[in-house]
């Protein structure tokens, strides 16, 4: 049994200006101290997915259907104070961009140790502060530093800050989201490795969500990209790297120049997203898609097994006919 | 919570007494160049013989020119002296020393009133945002907001003096009255504020709660008010120990306004109750036009303004660990 | 939907076009449907009142038993400590105070965006001289300083409309002033000045119409503020003898001890036109804030 288990999860948002379908029937899976990425463009649905998992949707977001289960309990339908034990403690969040991330007024290690003395409570004040050092050093901050405000570290600082907020609880899984997007590219290979090595040395599992394959492609163990809410394709992200199935993910490879192919133009997905309001007709994708056919307009394709764990919602690909 | 460097306070302290050299320029062109020739103001309130104008011409140096003038009033303002009332015939100084502190006791009163339920009720509106206790906490405000402080005072006059008599409706003690224990002092002097303090704080805990909620609201939206959820915080945690201290800092900064209104507050509160403070002086001076007396206490409300501006800067300076000191 | 359209050009037609817009949306908005409601009694009962009413506005009471006597079928609001007609007195006073309150503010608008503009627009030392001052008139209590000026200058209407709207100003200046220091810094500005434009046109055709929407809905929460300014001046006893308003009949009531005395009807019907009014132009405000402020919009 894997750590975290997301089947078939279905997410609302009900606005003004009616519903949008932000997630659309799709599933996840990530095993102990496992690293999975979760790919695809902005409005995908890869935030609203993790974010659903420590119960962090905003209110007008409705789970329709499916189910999160989390070492084996299902986390959908729990009440609000039973969900307060379980973020944090069990998964918790580094956010995008930890600008606002933190609170400005409050000092970087009282906020460090107050999940600590949240959760935890019969633990004293100097274990605490104790704790809160070793976690500054762990991601590279002097235990000193933690005296200071947010405001007084600068964004890559601020980022390690979260991550050894991040792990205050000894949680078994990380959600990252975006963690790096906002950091320039020296400082992002730095927090990355940080992630990398914190991992090796904790056991801890990780979503790790970024619209930027690259990241993921260094990171990971396996990915998955969705796309209008549903799951484009998933799999090994060697796999997945080596030989993309669906058809937007080897145009999201294509659109990212490479290193030591020839110049080539970047390709850019032409085309916008669909619609997230109105009812799914066949395949999201096949308005941008080069080699839809006839069936892609009428049926939605399911997953199917492209590899060894690798698989792919592409009428064209894997186990062919039907 | 940070403490100012020294540097900074001796800047911001030269920028307060630059503000109060203005105030107390502006107080002396005010009260020489507007009614033109000032003795004839007196010389109306005072009915006086040609030869006693003169004399009070002289003794008010208005014979001179006016930049000595100000000199004089200058040097006069340093001593201390500020004339005396045509009215009481004392030194002003000494019944503005009287009045000064009932008037700040009942300010104090009623600040203590509207900051407490304004945060509360702001907060509670913006947490609650949407909902009919939403939008009934910002009617019942706009409407606190839009009635005015002296008729809130004749209303409460009228019911708790005339058909339930609950409590004094004049005065700051009750007349002729002995304490045999400074409680029992006490006990008379909180009688007697309650109604005006509550008539005071009344319309102004509407503006407070409106101020409150709108900011609390702004900060919900903050990233960190997400990341305090994900901690697993309880929600009035997040709200109390993460969002209350971040809107604070809007609240402080509006607290010029406040401060302001309370002192118009003030005036009125006094005069509908008969409290002895320095709103009740200002309305008697210009009801007898005791022009030294008017000019005394335009001047010393001013200085109220002035140092709560500087004191809520530097509460500001305190709470926001963001503001650089250099 | 856009409530303001922000850009070059911005002329006064298109100012027009939004206007309807906000309109709707003011009328959809539940408190501000409530104050328009409100607003409209008033006006109506001030300007038609005096026209509907049976009684002899100059009668005054014949003996003392006319005095301050309650409500009756003769005198629907009673009569005041002369034999006045209270109603009577309520709705002139209704005019007394729209005009004060109209006037004063249009007084506080112009001067206060005239001077926004130029200090927000004007770089250097006449910026941030004109900023100073702003910032010490903001200082300054504004109860005392009106109390001051009516007392040195006299009681007629004009002067206290003229020194309402002389203390009313630097709110709106600061608030023209940020609004222009952000707009003087986006592209569309700079590019007319590079093709060379005045400083004049920039401000008149361009800077302006973008600022007016935000005085528009200041400017209705003013006439509030200028409303009960008025009103509390008259109570203090410095109002105009000659001109009925709700101030100085509650300034009357209260002198002749009417609130001691239990006489609700003469406190009552000033005290709610004040409250009403002031609402009604408070909660039009309010949402036109709402609605012409998009940071406020979420709200």
């Amino acid at each position: 049994m894997a750590l975290l288990e997301v089947r078939d999860l279905t997410i609302r948002y009900r606005t003004t200006a009616g519903e949008i379908r932000a997630v659309d029937a799709a599933s996840l899976d990530v095993d102990a101290g496992e690293a999975v990425g979760l790919a695809g463009e902005s409005g995908c649905g890869k935030t609203t997915l993790a974010l659903a998992i420590p119960g962090l949707l905003p209110a007008n977001a409705e789970v329709v259907s499916g189910s999160i289960r989390l070492d084996g309990r299902e986390l959908i339908g729990l009440p609000e104070s039973e969900m307060e034990k379980v973020r944090w403690r069990e998964a918790s969040v580094v956010f995008q961009g930890a600008m606002n991330a933190l609170n400005p007024v409050r000092r970087v290690d009282e906020q460090i140790a107050e999940p600590i003395r949240i959760h935890e409570p019969g633990t004293s004040a100097n274990e605490a502060r104790a704790r809160v050092a070793e976690l500054l050093e762990r991601v590279g901050i002097p235990a000193a530093r933690g005296r200071e405000y947010p405001h007084e570290f600068s964004g890559g600082m601020r980022q390690r800050v979260m991550i050894a907020m991040a792990l205050a609880c000894r949680p078994r899984l990380i959600i990252a989201d975006e963690p790096v997007t906002a950091l320039d590219v020296m400082v992002q290979a730095q927090i990355l490795r940080l992630l990398k090595d914190l991992r090796a040395h904790l056991g801890l599992a990780m979503i790790l969500i970024s619209h930027d394959l690259s990241v993921i492609a260094e990171t990971c163990d396996r990915a998955v990209v969705m796309y209008a809410g549903r799951t484009a394709e998933s799999g090994d992200v060697r796999a997945i790297f080596r030989s993309p199935a669906h058809p937007y993910t080897q145009a999201l490879i294509r659109a990212f120049p490479n290193v030591r192919r020839e110049r080539t133009f970047v390709s850019g997905i032409p085309g916008y997203p669909p619609d997230l309001m109105s009812p799914l007709v066949g395949c999201p994708f096949v308005d941008r898609c080069t080699v839809g056919i006839e069936r892609c307009r009428v049926e939605t394709p399911a997953l199917r097994r492209v590899g060894p764990a690798h698989e792919a919602a592409c009428h064209l690909v894997g186990e062919s006919a039907s | 919570m940070r403490i100012p460097r020294p540097g900074y306070l001796a800047r911001k302290l030269a920028g307060v007494a630059a503000t109060l050299f203005a105030v107390i320029t502006f107080n002396f062109l005010l009260f020489r160049i507007l009614p033109g020739d000032p003795i004839r103001l007196l010389a109306r309130a005072g009915n006086l013989s040609p030869e006693a104008i003169d004399r009070l011409r002289q003794a008010f140096g208005l014979d001179q020119s006016l930049p000595v003038q100000y000199v004089l009033y200058l040097r006069n303002l340093a001593t201390g002296e500020l004339g005396t009332s045509l009215t009481y015939r004392r030194p002003v100084v000494q019944i503005l020393a009287e009045r000064m502190e009932n008037t700040l006791i009942l300010l104090a009163a009623a600040t203590v009133i509207v900051v407490v339920l304004g945060v509360l009720f702001g907060v509670i509106a913006a947490a609650r945002r949407g909902t009919r206790l939403d939008s009934g906490t910002v009617l019942t405000s706009l409407i606190f907001w839009s009635l005015p402080t002296f008729w809130v005072g004749l209303i409460f006059v009228f019911l708790l003096g005339v058909y339930f008599p609950a409590f004094p409706i004049s005065g700051m003690t009750t007349p002729g009255a002995t304490y045999a224990t400074p409680f029992d002092a006490f006990w008379d002097v909180g009688r007697h504020l309650v109604l005006p303090t509550l008539t005071l704080a009344l319309v102004d805990v509407g503006q407070f709660i409106l101020i409150t909620r709108s900011s609390l609201v702004d900060v919900l939206t903050e990233d960190y008010m997400l990341t305090a959820k994900a901690k697993g915080l309880s929600r009035r945690r997040v709200i109390w120990r993460h969002g209350v201290p971040n809107a604070m800092l809007p609240i402080v900064t509006a607290t010029a306004l406040y401060v302001s209104l309370i002192v118009g507050g003030t005036i009125q509160v006094e005069t509908v109750f008969s409290y002895p403070g320095m709103g009740r002086l200002m309305y008697d001076a210009v009801l007898r036009r005791d022009y030294p007396v008017l000019e005394a206490s335009f001047l010393l409300f001013a200085i109220v303004v002035i140092f709560a501006n500087f004191a809520s800067d530097l509460l500001y300076r305190v709470l926001d660990p963001r503001v650089r000191n250099a | 939907m856009t409530a303001v359209t922000f850009g070059a050009g911005g002329r006064l037609g298109r100012v027009g076009a939004s206007f309807r817009a906000n309109w709707s949306l003011l009328w959809a908005d539940r408190l501000g449907r409530a104050g328009l409601l409100l607003l409209a009694i008033v006006f109506f009962a001030a300007l038609l009142g005096p026209i509907l009413l049976p009684f002899d506005p100059t009668a005054v009471g014949h003996s003392a038993a006319d005095l301050l006597q309650p409500p009756s079928a003769t005198a629907w609001l009673g009569t005041d400590e002369m034999g006045r007609q209270v109603i009577w007195e309520t709705i002139a006073g209704a005019r007394t105070s729209l005009v004060v309150g109209l006037v004063a503010t249009a007084i506080s608008m112009v001067v206060g965006t005239f001077i926004g503009l130029t200090a927000g627009y004007s770089r250097g030392t006449m910026g941030e001289g004109l900023m100073r001052v702003t910032d010490f008139f903001l200082v300054i209590p504004t109860l005392p300083l009106t109390i001051v000026l009516a007392a040195l200058l006299g009681q007629s209407l004009g002067i206290i409309i003229l020194v309402i709207g002389l203390t009313s100003w630097p709110a709106t200046a600061r608030i023209v002033r940020s609004q222009v220091l952000s707009l003087r810094e986006r592209q569309f500005i700079v590019r007319i000045q590079s093709l060379g434009a005045t400083d004049l046109r920039t401000v008149g055709i361009h800077i302006l119409p973008n600022v007016l929407p935000l005085v528009f809905a200041n400017t209705v929460l003013v006439i509030a503020g200028s409303i009960l300014a008025e009103a509390t001046l008259a109570f203090l006893g410095l109002g105009d003898p000659a001109n009925v308003s709700w101030g100085t009949m509650l300034h009357f009531a209260f002198q002749s001890g009417a609130a001691g005395r239990g006489a609700w009807w003469y406190i009552i019907p000033p005290g709610l036109g004040i409250v009403v009014t002031v609402l009604a132009f408070t909660l039009v405000g309010h949402s036109l804030d709402r609605i012409l402020n998009p940071r406020l919009r979420n709200r």
